[in-house]
């Protein structure tokens, strides 16, 4: 199969899409002329013009606030947030508006917008374009999240999100972008909402999803490779909806949890997990769940701090290994 | 006032319909058959009906939690609308919204708001389909003296007049911003100056005068049609009641209020129609006992209608 990096991906699934659908309208800060600061959108403004692929002001409550009138006037808009904190800034234009505005209607209207960031740390940016926001955005209701770890899944997954009728954030990773990947020729989507089992195992369940997908396969691979441990790892691949079914059908084997993730541990995605598995599934447990999150502290710069603020592959290993024990 | 008799009937109609409308709401919610929020926009019947009246069926339209007035003269359902403020499931958005959350995407109603501002880019963004599709269409955002210092208002008039969307901007200028008076909340010398800063378009027209509001939104929907970007509009008007029930109403003086009575839009609109086209009492006798009748079936409608069913909380959400 080729092999394509999560950024080419990316640009395969909106260029797909956009000549599928003239309604997709792509809207941002440097994502026409200049091609992304990312360079996701490199090449679009010459194939599909000024009107579908538009430089913004940098007015993120602005152009998200256009989003959702344009998304209930039939136009289906992709507003990019170059770095996801500045999500924070439009955060009226996302909750209070997208993801009300069908609900409060009583579904009169529907706003198909799909709201594409990158987010993650890792690089040194700091605490203010570091941060994850998943769990935001699972826990106020009205988004699809979905946060795709390999190219493969990047692609099918964004040709879903630019099909669905309801707002989906599209959550990729700053790190992920350079990475590389199978990619299958051809037409395909990935739906919404159904995780993948990314390495079989018997011993214990890891679940991640986005970059920290990655560090679960390293640890999972130090595990067998230094300790004889048979680790299976789940993709989770959307947290809303959340699969918790793939993640149960694991446990009946493996009756062992351990949930990774970058984002800050409080009331994160984990913890959501461990609910819902607790709801669903208590008696397959034989050892509490383990979670290895990011640290709740600002995300810093120095590699020496950082490195122990988000959850690096050892301290995967280490959190194993302890549940092992259990 | 130099429009039509029949176009002057039919407005002052519906300013009457919306008064009544508001008026029965209020005794409604003293009576606690409504639940929640309730901004009145007696007095306010001006902007509403010129404005909507100068647009077409199919323009778009967003406004405020203040926005009654507005839907309905951009068409909505009465029975739906009061069926909403009591909560039913008959309701324009199935009691799931109530009064500050009417939509009806068939008379182009992208919704009532309960975020200060936030109308503004949403009004924008439909501005620009109606630019990308080269339809005609226009929208109009209809907002109050407070939301010009909102961020969003800012950004969205910014991106409006640099890609030129056919928007018309209404400020209703009712001189308070909840409790707080135009003076304390901003440096301006008239609203209207806001638009400066962006190289708008911006005109002040008196907002208790239909005529006046209706001409001002006309001309602009027809610059707007044509290409030439948006408008500002600042119309002054003012709220004859407080800004929700039960507003002690401690920062207006009772004289100040007096003297806006005096400038009610519908008091002048029926004194117009009276002197100049001869409108005869006995006619509007016969307005007034329509619109009672209108709002006396919406209110039994409303009554009659049933609750959401529990199971309903978990409906209309998901695509
Ligand atoms: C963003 C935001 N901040 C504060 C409020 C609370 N609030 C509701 S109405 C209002 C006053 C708005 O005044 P104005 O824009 O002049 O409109 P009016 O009520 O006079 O029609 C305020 C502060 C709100 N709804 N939204
Ligand atoms: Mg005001």
């Amino acid at each position: 199969m080729r092999e394509l990096t999560y950024t080419q991906a990316l640009r395969e699934a909106l260029t797909e899409e956009m000549e599928r659908d003239p309604n997709i309208i792509l809207m941002g800060e440097d994502i026409g002329a200049y091609g992304g600061v990312f360079r996701v959108t490199e090449g679009l403004l010459a194939r599909f013009g000024p009107e579908r692929v538009r430089d913004t002001p940098i007015s993120e409550a602005g152009f998200i606030g256009m989003g959702v009138g344009l998304a209930m006037t039939g136009k289906r808009p992709v507003p990019e947030l170059m770095f996801m904190d500045f999500a924070l800034v439009a955060a009226d234009s996302i909750w209070n508006q997208a993801a009300k505005m069908r609900a409060m209607s009583g579904g009169r209207v529907k706003v198909p917008m799909v709201i594409r960031a990158q987010q993650g740390g890792g690089r040194g940016n700091g605490a203010q374009h570091s941060q994850s926001f998943e769990a935001l955005f699972t826990h106020i209701p009205g988004f699809k999240v979905v946060l795709p770890a390999t190219p493969a899944d990047a692609k099918g997954l964004l040709k879903s999100a630019l099909r669905d009728e309801n707002p989906v954030m599209f959550i990729e990773h700053k790190l992920l972008y350079n990475t590389k990947g199978p990619v299958p020729d051809g037409e395909y989507t990935i739906p919404l909402g159904v995780a993948d089992v990314k390495r079989e195992g018997q011993d214990l369940t890891i679940v991640s999803y986005s970059r920290q997908l990655l560090f679960a396969l390293e640890a999972a691979e130090a595990l067998q490779r230094e300790h004889g441990i048979s680790a299976e790892v789940i993709d989770l691949r959307c947290t809303a909806p959340m699969d918790i079914e793939t993640i149960v059908k694991s446990l009946r084997k493996t009756h062992r949890l351990l949930i990774t993730h970058e984002s800050h541990a409080s009331c994160g995605v984990g913890a959501e997990i461990a609910m819902r598995v607790m709801e669903t599934a208590f008696d397959e447990l034989d050892a509490p769940i383990m979670r290895v999150a990011g640290l709740d502290v600002p995300i810093p710069v120095a590699k020496t701090l950082e490195d122990v603020v988000l959850p690096q592959p050892d301290a995967i290993v280490r959190g194993a290994l302890k549940l092992m024990k259990e | 006032m130099s429009l039509p008799k029949d176009l002057l009937l039919s407005m002052y109609e519906r300013m009457a319909l919306i008064r009544a409308f508001e008026e029965a709401c209020v005794q409604l919610y003293m009576e606690k058959e409504i639940r929640g929020s309730f901004h009145p926009c007696v007095g306010q019947e001006a902007t509403a009906v010129g404005a909507c009246f100068a647009i077409n069926p199919d323009d778009y339209l967003t406004c405020t939690y203040r926005g009654h007035g507005a839907c309905i003269a951009k068409g909505i359902d009465v029975n739906a609308a009061m069926a909403e403020m009591l909560g039913r499931r008959t309701g324009v958005s199935k009691g799931k919204g109530g009064s500050m959350h009417w939509a009806d995407p068939s008379i182009g109603l992208l919704g009532e708001n309960a975020i200060v501002a936030a109308g503004v880019p949403i009004a924008a963004g439909a501005a620009l389909s109606a630019q990308l599709d080269r339809n005609g269409r226009v929208a109009l955002t209809i907002f109050g003296d407070g939301a010009i210092n909102q961020g969003a208002f800012h950004e969205a008039l910014n991106m409006a007049q640099l890609w030129k969307l056919p928007l018309i901007l209404l400020c209703e200028n009712n001189l308070y911003a909840e409790m707080t008076p135009l003076a304390k909340s901003n440096p301006l010398e008239q609203v209207a100056d806001r638009a400066k800063g962006y190289n708008m378009r911006a005109v002040v027209v008196d907002g208790n005068d239909v005529c006046a509001v209706y001409d001002a939104v006309r001309e602009a929907a027809r610059l707007a049609r044509a290409g030439e970007g948006p408008t500002f509009i600042e119309a002054r008007t003012y709220r004859l009641l407080g800004h929700m029930i039960g507003d002690s109403e401690s920062y207006r003086t009772k004289e100040e209020v007096a003297a806006w009575r005096e400038r009610d839009p519908i008091k002048r609109l029926r004194a117009h129609l009276a002197q100049a086209e001869g409108v005869t009492d006995a006619e509007f006798d016969a307005i007034h006992a329509r619109v009672q009748q209108q709002i006396a079936d919406a209110v039994k409608f409303a009554r009659e209608s049933p609750y959401p069913d529990p199971e309903e909380a978990y409906t209309d959400f998901w695509v």
